[in-house]
């Protein structure tokens, strides 16, 4: 009688214990797959979208950005791909994106073989402390990808 | 509407063949159409420049697509490739279809 009611409350201790642990696991991926994880999906379709499927690797670009930025609604952001511009190799497109705003495109910035070299930098506004990804089209029909993350004191959505 | 003011600075003379900066800057709001009025609670239409073209003599060179996530008064710059004397176009084009235009010279020596 009391053997049973010990090894009755052993399954119940490990049973408990169990569903706890579940319990715990599942509660940690659902604070952590909360709306980050949605902006990360809503960038990696962007990407996707930009790059027509294909993986784009890391590297050729440099991402000229400030580690902190003060006041998300005007970032300054330089964007340098090495590249010799010519007609047999240059880069057609750049993409620039941001997961963690309302919306991940920034912009689009289209060169030719007329611009020497691929170097632009322009402002943008961050909504949070976020990264900040750039992807290239080459001609010969590769993609690079660079992230760099920036950290905003002051978001820039307005209210 | 307030009066859209456009500056284009490039330098006054390049060598043929030289790389050069062009900066541009427009004056725009870029109305997101995420905020809300604060007395009405309705959203805010957006209304941005969503276009920007650079052509050098009639042919494009340099071109952007913009999204709500530029800042109000859009700055850019990119280079260009000093080919021939002649003219450089900026065009930028809002939400409404409304294109704003400048020009600046360039001289190639």
């Amino acid at each position: 009688m009391i053997r049973k009611t010990l090894e009755t409350r052993r399954v119940d201790r490990r049973e408990l214990l169990a569903l706890f642990g579940a319990g715990t696991v599942a509660a940690m991926g659902l604070s952590l797959a909360g709306p980050a994880f949605a902006d990360a999906k809503a960038t990696d379709a962007a990407i996707m979208k930009a790059t027509g499927g294909k993986t784009a690797t890391m590297g050729k670009i440099t991402l000229e950005t400030p580690q902190i930025a003060e006041n998300g609604s005007t970032v300054p952001i330089g964007l340098v791909v090495d590249s010799p511009m010519t007609d047999a190799d240059h880069v057609k497109t750049v993409h620039l994106f941001a997961d963690g705003n309302p919306n991940p495109d920034v912009a689009s910035f289209h060169f030719t073989t007329m611009c020497g070299k691929a170097d632009v930098s322009t402002r943008i506004r961050l909504a949070k402390t976020q990264n900040v990804i750039a992807v290239a089209e080459m001609s010969d029909g590769s993609f690079m990808m660079a992230k760099s993350e920036i950290k905003v004191t002051i978001g820039g959505c307005g209210g | 509407m307030a009066k859209t003011k456009a500056r284009v600075k490039t330098p006054k003379s390049v060598k043929k063949g030289e790389v050069f900066e062009v900066k541009t800057l427009i004056s725009h709001k870029m109305e997101t159409g995420q905020r809300k009025d604060k007395k009405t609670g309705n959203k805010i239409p957006r209304m941005i420049l969503n276009k920007f073209v650079c052509s050098y003599n009639g042919k494009t060179a340099f071109s952007a697509d913009w999204h709500p996530a530029i800042s109000v008064n859009p700055y850019m710059a990119f280079h260009l490739k000093a080919s021939e004397s002649g003219e450089l176009e900026m065009a930028w084009t809002d939400d409404d279809g409304k294109t704003v235009k400048k020009t600046a010279k360039i001289t190639v020596t």
